[in-house]
């Protein structure tokens, strides 16, 4: 009994690691959305015509949608006007222009201790990284780099400059505005982003990286990610992010669009760890995130790898659109609920073109009061002769107080396709835990060590850097969990 | 309002009376609340999750005469009319029905009669009771089938529901089923359609199982047109177990959707669920099954199976197995699989000399079997084993061996 005490208090006082706010001079606009501020965003970033007209129509679509309810989640109800949709902290410098100096120093520091180093000479192992805080990119290392191999890795606002043509082809193309939402949203007031194009036959050499890191009070964050990897191309992409504690909820709603060409090949990997809220449910980040790549060239490979770990709510459904001959797509979540989280995530895997193939790997697991759903959809269409897919999503509840669900959809339209779903929920087992209570471990250890193991096929396919660091969040995240 | 309900609702203000003279006071009871429902709610649009994968508006648009039979119930043991029911038979019906579902509304509203079967505790009932639904008549026709078993502490039955059409005419059948299966009780229900494609089904079905008790739903869709069945399951005491399975064999137009819930409200209860369909030329199949643990609901084992074998390339499947999961101490599973007949199975059986239609039709046959055979039931069994031959052959066009068949 006492050892239970003693991992309740450990916790309640348990932090978030990532909970502190920096103190810099931020530009923040008024709160409150209408034309005038979308006009005044591009007019911020300096933006041309065809982009504004982008954002205006994507406004005005929005402006005849209503919020979504259909997902398995308890939503507070979101004030689209009191929140502010443009916080610069980089105000008064000149923000993303390659040169450390010209950095505050309380943003290089921010981002020294998230563990993100923004000096090139301090990199591990050669990641290229995009840190982004609130609405504005404050850094992008190894441009140059990159450069001598034609790749372009920088903000997208920098692209829209730079690279207006490539922008204009592609933005929007694989999310469309009217997709949904918080896509029509996002595409009306998007801030900041990474823009990445790998050329023809170029294989990146270093992994690319974003860091979003949410800041000022009453902001939310809406990013805009486009990735595209032309034939014979290859590029590994990470993407991290963070947030201070605070009692309020923070809108976070991101659009990622990835073209994937001819044998391209690209790795989108992720490890959320949004403030998850307190251990009341109070505050945290809302995660409502379109995530979409479009495979659309011969044998065009593309895999998501997601750890979530963070938010209040997470929803988010990273997609694959396989319409190039023998594409192959892959799914790979870990999904885990402490407390009041809940989070409804999945995949969709729509199968248009011959010999496609996908796999869904994923595992959910829940504790606390939390709620956890997997939703994933597999569409084969009447062309897709010859789609396989295979998914297996398993779930495992750790208290009696939370939920594990599973709503897969299949649309088979054709006959040749062969898919396959299968779904287990259950609990870790009273024999495995006997058995490593039996060699002298704990059952806390035993339980990180079991989840650990169950969630192993996922975390194999992260890059080593966030491997290790999903791991670890694993173990704070169910810290406390068993009892 | 909107114009699809339109035509059922001047029905009932012009029938209303009629229909209350002809039935029973405590069928009358709920009419108008079950009218506001149906007024308010309208017809489910695509966007119900429930009725996503079938159109009920269209289902319901053509202008079918609507039946104000009573039932003729004649020295079956165990049936009765509802008016002459052994029981007071107030506390079961329209008890169990969904109050937000439009459909089963309807047929709460324009219901004549209903057949009641009771099977009084501790006993059992020797010989199956087998309820043929014959459609006939020249007309189109839509008929409201309301059907109420009651199985009281340890009563144990068999029942068969058989649906036929004779006249090739349109015929709408909205059918409500309630279930009471009392402590300890056993119950085997079968329900086996063979229609015709000018015929449309819905059928929703609601069963609460009380402690220990046992029941297990069969349903054979053989031949139909528009079928959309649903079935909802409360396990409301401890140690009961369901078991729900189903085969549906489709071809040229056909539709059919199986929607099933099952809710595990209390511990201990066990739930097994397999569906299994096999979809030819232009058929569309969809099956969504939904299973529920409570919140405290510990010690459950759910196991869900749905596979599927599509043949050609206009035929359609969609399925959806879901759990939806509040405890902790449980083991709940689903599979589900959509594909076609292995290439490795009919290169085998070609090679032992059997010509490639017929060992097609051996693999779908083999592949329906595993659903006939979880029947207890040998008569029956026996009986789809031959149904299932000849409908796969194509030649099942009308229902078989009915003496009513012109």
């Amino acid at each position: 009994m006492d050892n239970k005490n003693k991992f309740v208090r450990e916790v309640a006082e348990k932090k978030y690691e990532y909970g502190f706010t920096t103190d810099v001079q931020t530009e923040v606009i008024d709160k409150g959305l209408s034309e005038d501020v979308v006009r005044l965003i591009s007019e911020k970033k300096g933006e041309p015509d065809w982009l504004l007209e982008f954002r205006l129509n994507a406004f005005r679509y929005w402006q005849t949608l209503e919020a979504p309810t259909w997902g398995h989640l308890k939503m507070p109800e979101i004030d689209y006007q009191d929140i502010s949709y443009y916080a610069n902290p980089t105000a008064g410098k000149s923000g993303n222009s390659g040169n450390t100096k010209e950095i505050d120093p309380e943003l290089m520091k921010t981002f020294d201790k998230l563990g993100i180093p923004l000096e090139e000479r301090l990199a591990l192992s050669g990641t290229a990284v995009d840190a982004v805080m609130d609405s504005v990119s404050v850094k992008t290392t190894f441009r140059e780099k990159l450069k001598e191999k034609g790749i372009i890795f920088c903000s997208i606002s920098e692209a829209v400059k730079e690279h207006p043509e490539l922008v204009r082809e592609y933005l929007g193309s694989v999310v469309p505005y009217k997709d949904n939402f918080f896509a029509a949203l996002n595409s009306a007031v998007f801030s900041d982003g990474s823009f990445v194009y790998i050329p023809t036959g170029v294989r990146c050499p270093m992994e690319l990286s974003t860091y979003f890191r949410i800041n000022a009070r009453g902001t939310g964050q809406f990013e805009r990610t486009l990735i595209v990897c032309d034939d014979d191309a290859y590029v590994s992409y990470l993407e991290g992010c963070t947030a201070p504690m605070r009692d309020e909820n923070q809108l976070h709603a991101a659009i990622v669009e990835i073209v994937v060409k001819e044998n391209a090949e690209v790795k989108y990997s992720t490890v959320q760890n949004w403030y998850p809220g307190d251990a009341e449910g109070k505050g945290g980040v809302l995660n409502l995130v379109t995530k979409r790549g479009h495979l659309r060239g011969r044998n065009s490979r593309l895999s998501w790898t997601q750890v979530e770990t963070g938010s209040a709510i997470t929803w988010k459904y990273p997609s694959c659109v396989l319409s190039g001959e023998g594409a192959q797509a892959e799914f790979y979540s870990v999904a885990v609920t402490n407390n009041y989280q809940q989070a409804d995530t999945g995949t969709k895997m729509i199968h248009i073109g011959k010999n496609t193939k996908s796999t869904i790997i994923s595992k959910g697991i829940s504790a606390g009061k939390s709620q956890n759903a997997y939703r994933g959809l597999v569409k084969v269409a009447k062309t897709a002769d010859n789609a396989r897919n295979y998914s297996s999503c398993d779930s495992l509840l750790l208290g009696s107080k939370c939920g594990a669900h599973t709503f897969p959809y299949m649309d088979v339209h054709n006959d040749t396709a062969v898919v396959e779903h299968e779904a287990t929920t259950s609990k870790i087992s009273e024999d495995q835990l006997f058995y490593c209570n039996q060699r002298g471990i704990n059952t806390e250890e035993a339980v990180s060590l079991i989840v650990n193991g169950y969630a192993k096929e996922v975390i194999n396919k992260l890059p080593m850097e966030f491997a290790v660091e999903a791991q670890k969040l694993l173990g704070v995240s169910l810290e406390g969990s068993v009892g | 309002m909107a114009e699809d309900t339109r035509q059922y609702t001047d029905f009932y203000a012009q029938a209303g009376k009629l229909i209350c003279e002809r039935s029973c006071e405590v069928m009358n009871a709920p009419r108008a609340e079950a009218l506001q429902t149906f007024s308010t709610l309208g017809f489910p649009t695509k966007k119900v999750e429930r009725y996503k994968y079938t159109d009920v508006a269209e289902d319901f648009a053509p202008n079918y005469g609507i039946a104000l039979m009573p039932l003729l119930v004649t020295g079956l043991p165990y049936c009765h009319r509802i008016s002459e029911a052994p029981i007071d038979v107030t506390p079961y019906y329209n008890r169990l029905t969904d109050r937000q579902d439009a459909v089963v509304a309807l047929n709460t509203m324009l219901s004549v009669d209903a057949l009641v079967i009771y099977v009084p505790r501790n006993t059992k009932v020797e010989h199956p009771i087998q309820i043929s639904n014959v459609l006939k008549g020249e007309q189109d026709t839509m008929v409201n089938r309301r059907i109420l078993i009651i199985l009281e502490q340890c009563a144990e039955a068999d029942i068969v529901i058989t649906d036929k059409a004779v006249d090739h005419s349109h015929f709408l059948t909205n059918q409500v089923i309630e279930v009471f299966a009392g402590d300890g009780s056993h119950l085997n229900l079968y329900e086996v359609e063979e229609t015709h494609l000018l015929c449309t089904r819905y059928s929703s079905v609601f069963v609460q199982q009380g402690r220990d008790s046992h029941v297990r739903h069969t349903s054979f869709t053989l031949f139909n047109g528009h079928t959309r069945n649903r079935l909802d399951v409360s396990l409301q005491g401890e140690g009961s177990e369901v078991i729900l399975n189903g085969c549906v064999i489709a071809d040229k137009t056909q539709h059919v959707d199986n929607n099933t819930l099952i809710d595990h409200q209390v511990s201990n209860c066990q739930s097994n669920e397999l569906y299994k369909y096999v979809l030819d030329d232009s058929a569309v199949g969809a099956f969504a099954g939904r299973i529920l643990v409570r919140e405290g609901a510990q010690k459950t084992v759910s196991n869900e199976t749905n596979a599927n074998l599509c043949a050609t390339p206009s035929a359609r499947m969609y399925t959806q197995p879901m759990l939806e999961i509040y405890a902790d101490d449980v083991k709940c599973s689903h599979g589900s699989t959509v594909g076609q007949i292995s290439d490795a199975a009919l290169f085998y059986m070609r090679q032992r000399g059997i010509p490639e239609k017929e060992a097609r039709l051996l693999l779908k046959s083999a592949f329906i079997t595993e659903v006939i055979e979880t029947i207890p039931f040998e008569a029956l069994r026996d009986r789809l084993h031959y149904l299932v031959d000849k409908r796969l052959r194509g030649e099942l066009s009308k229902c078989e061996g009915c003496k009513l068949c012109k």
